[in-house]
């Protein structure tokens, strides 16, 4: 490392963002904002039922139409597909997967594509499509997930004769005996609604072919990479004629993670008409095109001693797939399955998953992905436990806590690090309880808005992931990722990244990465991404992975490059490599300091090619291929405070105060950021948002009218704190900060407005917490 | 078709426009000014904000023959001889973006409440931004960064 007390460190300061610049000024490259010549309009034909058969199509008015290219079905376009739909995540061996095509004739969900419509302009392949007459015959749909696992259950796919998707266990108490020998059994069992989650951009796809058999695919997509092999896979290109490139991408969080209907119809298409081809998805259609989060059921059970000693944990989760198994649907509530003991030390563990098909938008990653599901329940049951004992709530939980780390997990990983005690001192250290219950025991008394704090300790596995696990899992893909390093003639620095941000902020991050590491000016460094061209393979970004692998990509790379220089320099210098240090960008000769030579200096030698040591090829770059031995563990402590009008039910978040530790922080105000609009979600997900279909699988909540997304007038600041225990996995010691706010708020803020009315005997209510649902808790409880 | 006359950024321009075509469709497809995305279809976003007469609007709430006339300011004609606007470098300074594609009508909608005074108070900034949604940044930086943009430009209380 050359960050030395002459140079200051990048790494740990806030650094603020080159990303900026362009989207200040309206200069985004977002998929939409692109116009290529000769660009023909898709727009999708979808079922209004969430379960039916086409009968017929008429497409004469629609191809008639002003300004209509084509307008293809289904059976039209059957033989472009030269594989099915991709799910990389068979969880079981005999997982059930139906087929499951960009176009179909039995619709499964309401938006399941049945037809397209191109024209020259968006407006006419709007009004065209309105002229495609489908004749449906409705079919029985089923929508909720344990409606879907009933006896005689409407079907989702008659062919699998049966809803349930696959059922997955982990066990090191099968028998249940350490439950049999508790003091205190508490089981509750809590709905996860469905979450939408509504990145601001809409997705948009452009498809432009070239003149050799190859396309050009711009997308809004979080894994140019993975979409390249699977859509090539998908329309039977070779890899090497599908460029994908990810330009400015307006926001993912698990919902661009994925391969599309649209992308593989718009590749199809625009080879067949041999002109650009472009869809942009409206609003009101994500809600039901693009994935959805969560929808789980789960049952958790904690069995403990008297005093509060955990002895088991068990979860049987049931969580909706939808209709079809997208890119990871399957695997979705298992990145949360090592994780049910929480940050607690619990000897005996046990978990199911059952996943279950039905009418309904495909689920898949949406922040947090199968962590939030886990904190959630653990947290709410933590406090129930609690109360069951008599205990405190920190106190039991400071009683669990593990506290030796490395720390091997009951479900069979190992945490690298951590202090749990420590994020719950600060925590309270900026909390002020005391003053908060005697507020708390004034309004009892007084009358008025109600105040009750909640808490939540959590920690979660991300950093996806060692590629050997991944596969002992059946995740189809490894968990590494790429940086290559090129040092150009002139000194300036070319990073490329495999990774793929889409607000998180790389291009300023790494920059300081190796900026520090080849002791540069940060300005000298240029990092690039998001173009299968540029950067032909990686594995992009999703569950807070980028940092912990493509960062640590980045710090090896770093690390070949220097070992090279020091070759150089040695030969030039007639020293041996080990005589020189490397500090400030600099080599020199130990003990004589004059004899030197500049990283950049040696950068244009290696480029020259003068004088090299035989052998050695001509050139300053490296790559490096990362693939971390283990998950990183970030943890922390959160509380949430809130205030509820008895009267109305109006539960308003007023404090927020968040301890994380995410390891070593690179850019604090970054990793800020992602605190925050990951809390956030979390707290939107507790009081606000929740996708609901009626029982013949309509989406209720299909537009930003009846889904609440919160504004800035529904949340307070933020209080955050931190801790650091730098992961002892990676040299750089970071973990991770995407989505520690989304795993760990939700729990905060139910036990917070649960705990506002523990004196009125309420002991349960269901997210989100909207005021109806407050209230109605308050009646019956009174009653 | 109606002829219409509007001024986009000091820039007069003169369009024949179909009585459907929305003021953002005018400004993205019409005139390339792509800064102004659209990121719903029922007006409740405000990504597409913008200034039409010096108060703020969403673009998509607007058809363009209704623009007939109007001064209509952009995120593109918000920075001046290669500075930017108070309210864009608050965003910088803060961090009050991370993907940027609320940014835009967000920007937009905070020069129009501070220009009006009512960016007074964190309070205040909240709810006169409610019309912006931001799925990014939980709003902490945005509202620091307008709380900001307001003192440096005189009109904080």
């Amino acid at each position: 490392m050359s960050a030395t007390e002459e140079r200051t460190a990048y790494i740990g300061a806030p650094v603020k963002r080159r990303e900026d610049a362009a989207l200040l000024t309206g200069r985004a490259t977002y998929v939409d904002n692109m116009f290529p010549p000769g660009t023909v309009s898709m727009v999708v034909v979808r079922s209004p039922y969430a379960h039916a058969r086409v009968k017929s199509i008429e497409t004469s008015a629609a191809k008639a139409a002003y300004g209509v290219v084509g307008v293809l079905t289904a059976a039209d376009l059957r033989d472009d597909w030269k594989a099915p739909m991709p799910c990389a995540w068979p969880v079981t061996e005999d997982m059930k997967s139906p087929d499951h095509y960009p176009l179909t004739d039995v619709p499964c969900y309401q938006g399941d594509g049945v037809a397209v419509v191109l024209a020259e302009s968006r407006a006419q392949a709007q009004d065209a499509a309105e002229l495609v007459e489908v004749d449906y015959e409705p079919l029985a749909a089923v929508a909720g997930v344990e409606k879907a696992l009933e006896s005689g259950a409407p079907l989702v796919h008659p062919a699998l004769g049966t809803n349930e998707c696959y059922v997955w266990r982990l066990d090191t108490d099968a028998t249940g005996q350490a439950i049999d020998e508790a003091d205190v059994v508490v089981t509750r069992t809590y709905f996860q609604p469905r979450l939408i989650p509504n990145a601001v951009e809409p997705r948009s796809v452009l498809a432009v072919p070239g003149t050799t058999g190859d396309v050009t695919l711009y997308s809004t997509t979080q894994i140019p990479h993975i979409l390249r092999l699977l859509a090539a896979a998908g329309l039977g290109l070779h890899e090497t004629k599908l460029r994908v490139v990810a330009p400015d991408v307006g926001g993912g969080f698990g919902s661009k993670l994925n391969v599309y209907a649209e992308e593989l119809l718009a590749l199809a298409l625009s080879r067949r008409l041999e002109r650009p081809v472009k869809w942009t998805e409206e609003r009101s259609e994500n809600y039901t095109a693009t994935i959805h989060g969560r929808d789980v059921v789960t049952e958790y059970t904690l069995a403990a001693t008297k005093d509060g000693t955990i002895t088991h944990c068990r979860a049987r989760v049931k969580a909706a797939m939808g209709a079809y198994l997208q890119l990871v649907t399957p695997g979705i509530p298992l990145l949360g399955a090592w994780i049910y003991s929480g940050p607690y030390a619990i000897p005996n563990y046990s978990v199911e998953f059952t996943g279950v098909f039905t009418n309904t938008t495909p689920t898949d990653a949406y922040r947090g992905a199968g962590r939030p599901e886990a904190t959630y329940v653990i947290e709410r049951t933590m406090d129930a436990l609690a109360d069951e004992l008599g205990m405190d709530k920190l106190e039991l939980r400071r009683k669990n806590f593990i506290e030796e780390f490395p720390a091997q997990l009951a479900s069979g990983l190992t945490i690298d690090s951590g202090d749990y005690h420590a994020s719950l001192d600060k925590l309270l250290e900026a909390l002020d309880l005391d003053a908060i219950r005697a507020e708390q025991a004034k309004r009892r008394e007084n009358g008025g808005a109600l105040l009750g704090v909640g808490f939540s300790t959590y920690n979660e596995m991300c950093g996806l992931a060692p590629s050997r696990i991944l596969g002992a899992i059946r995740y189809a893909a490894g968990g590494w990722d790429t940086a290559t390093i090129r040092c150009l003639p002139t000194g300036s620095i070319q990073v490329i990244t495999g990774t793929s941000p889409h607000g998180q902020s790389h291009e300023t991050s790494w920059a300081q990465i190796v900026a520090d590491q080849l002791g540069c000016d940060i300005g000298a460094v240029e990092v690039l991404h998001g173009d299968t061209s540029i950067s032909s393979i990686g594995m992009d970004t999703y569950g807070s992975r980028s940092l912990p692998v493509g960062g640590v990509a980045l710090y090896h790379a770093a690390e070949k490059v220097i070992d090279k220089a020091r070759q150089i320099v040695a030969h030039q210098l007639e020293v041996s490599p080990e005589d020189l240090e490397f500090a400030d960008g600099t080599f020199s000769v130990k003990g004589s300091p004059d004899k030197n030579a500049t990283l950049a200096s040696v950068a244009f030698g290696a480029w020259a090619a003068h004088d090299l040591p035989d052998g050695m090829e001509p050139g300053l770059e490296a790559t490096a291929v990362y693939d971390p031995p283990n998950f990183s563990w970030p943890a922390g402590a959160h509380a949430a405070v809130v205030e509820v009008d008895p009267e109305t039910g109006d539960a308003r978040l007023v404090r927020y105060v968040a301890v994380d530790d995410v390891g070593t922080v690179v850019n604090p105000m970054i990793v800020d950021g992602q605190v925050h609009g990951g809390i956030t979600q979390g707290i939107s997900t507790a009081l606000y948002e929740e996708g609901a279909y009626d029982d013949e699988g309509n989406l209720q909540t299909a537009n930003l009218l009846t889904y609440l997304v919160p504004s800035a007038a529904e949340l307070p600041s933020f209080e955050l704190e931190r801790t650091e225990s730098p992961s002892p996995t990676n040299p750089l010691g970071v973990k991770g900060v995407g989505e520690t706010g989304t795993i760990a708020s939700a729990p905060a803020v139910i036990n917070a407005v649960l705990d506002a009315l523990s004196h009125l005997g309420v002991k349960d209510i269901q997210m989100p917490a909207t005021p109806e649902r407050v209230w109605r808790a308050i009646q019956e409880a009174k009653s | 078709m109606r002829h219409v006359a509007l001024t986009v950024n000091g820039t007069r321009h003169e369009l024949e426009l179909e009585p459907r075509e929305l003021l953002v469709e005018v400004l993205r497809d019409r005139l390339r000014l792509t800064g102004t995305v659209v990121g719903c279809d029922t007006s409740s976003c405000g990504a597409c904000t913008v200034l039409v007469d010096g108060e703020s609007a969403k673009s998509c709430t607007l058809l363009g023959v209704q623009a007939n006339g109007s001064e209509i300011t952009t995120i593109e004609g918000l920075a001046r001889d290669g500075e930017l606007h108070p309210v864009q470098q608050a965003f910088h300074d803060f961090h009050a973006l991370q993907c940027g594609f609320c940014t835009p009508g967000m920007v937009m909608a905070a020069v129009s409440l501070i220009e009006h005074g009512e960016a007074t108070s964190e309070a205040a900034i909240r709810v006169g931004l409610e019309g912006n949604l931001c799925r990014c940044t939980g709003y902490h930086n945005i509202v620091a960064a307008v709380q900001d943009a307001s003192t440096a430009m005189g009109r904080a209380s």
